[in-house]
């Protein structure tokens, strides 16, 4: 269980280029089923207008996953993620349609920390929204 | 309606144990659209170092969210589920998830608090194996739409 990215090799202000992830409703159909969270809000667009919301939204954990596989895959191991944490921001609004949403992640090496760890800083959007806030993971490095 | 501030600091039993396989790390990736094959298969998962498949980093939250269920479902809260979205979510590793772990969830309710109008109320679960060694912790905060006001 190592990373793939060496420590002696990162430097503070390190950007880790974006990357687009999509998503439809069958995917918010998948996580709902694979999570567990069957709230109506993540796939009833009826019953999410009734409460107040513009249209189906994102389970926030979907779009915590991506910004978690964007870390994962820069990494190059699952397993050096020891501390992720995200705030919630602002909702992924996902369309009926066939295009759905997109979620665009980026990072940045924020800090780095003693044995050979590093907090990456994340942001993530959708449209014109920043969804996740106070976004960062600390990872630990080869 | 507010939260019942009486509930801070209230923990929840252990959960009985929540028994780790394959298939669900599989299906959790599939949802996630990953298709790192550490998720998919043990003899890749353990060229990587690791003894079996790997969770994804978010996947406590298939079996945290259960044993958090139970303090938020006690009517005595007064928390309107229609009301809710997540707040804030952090997991804190002392090691990664893997295939096979038997794990069970202690839950505390650590903090209500007023946000404006919406009430926010976060739970602490530890995740330990049956044996009691520590995997992570996970920090879950849901906020009830409206409930302050």
């Amino acid at each position: 269980m190592t990373a793939t990215v060496k420590y002696d090799e990162i430097e503070v202000g390190h950007e880790i280029p974006a990357v687009d992830y999509n998503v439809r409703r069958l995917n918010l159909v998948m996580y709902a089923g694979a999570s567990g969270d069957f709230n109506q809000i993540h796939w009833n667009e009826r019953f999410a207008k009734m409460v107040g919301l513009p249209d189906v939204i994102a389970h926030g954990m979907y779009t915590m996953a991506q910004a978690g596989r964007f870390v994962t895959d820069w990494a190059g191991d699952p397993g050096a993620v020891v501390d992720y944490g995200v705030r919630f921001s602002s909702m992924v609004v996902v369309p009926d349609d066939d295009q759905g949403a997109t979620i665009t992640v980026s990072g940045v090496v924020e800090e780095k920390l003693a044995d050979k760890r590093v907090v990456v800083g994340l942001t993530a959007r959708s449209g014109d929204a920043r969804v996740l806030s106070k976004a960062r993971a600390v990872v630990q490095l080869a | 309606m507010a939260l019942n501030r009486d509930f801070v600091g209230r923990s929840y039993p252990a959960s009985p144990p929540y028994e780790v396989s394959r298939v669900k790390i599989r299906e959790f990736a599939a949802a996630i659209g990953d298709n790192n094959p550490v998720y998919r298969d043990r003899e890749a998962a353990q060229a990587a170092g690791h003894p079996d498949v790997v969770a994804p980093p978010t996947f406590p939250i298939v079996f945290s969210l259960q044993s958090g269920g139970e303090a938020l479902a006690d009517p005595g809260l007064g928390l309107n589920f229609a009301m809710v979205v997540h707040g804030e979510q952090r997991f804190e590793y002392v090691r990664p998830v893997y295939a096979g772990d038997r794990l069970v969830v202690t839950a505390t309710i650590t903090d209500i608090r007023s946000a404006g109008r919406n009430e926010l109320l976060t739970v602490r679960s530890e995740v330990t194996t049956v044996d009691g060694e520590p995997v992570c912790t996970t920090y879950n905060t849901i906020v009830e739409r409206g409930g302050a006001a």
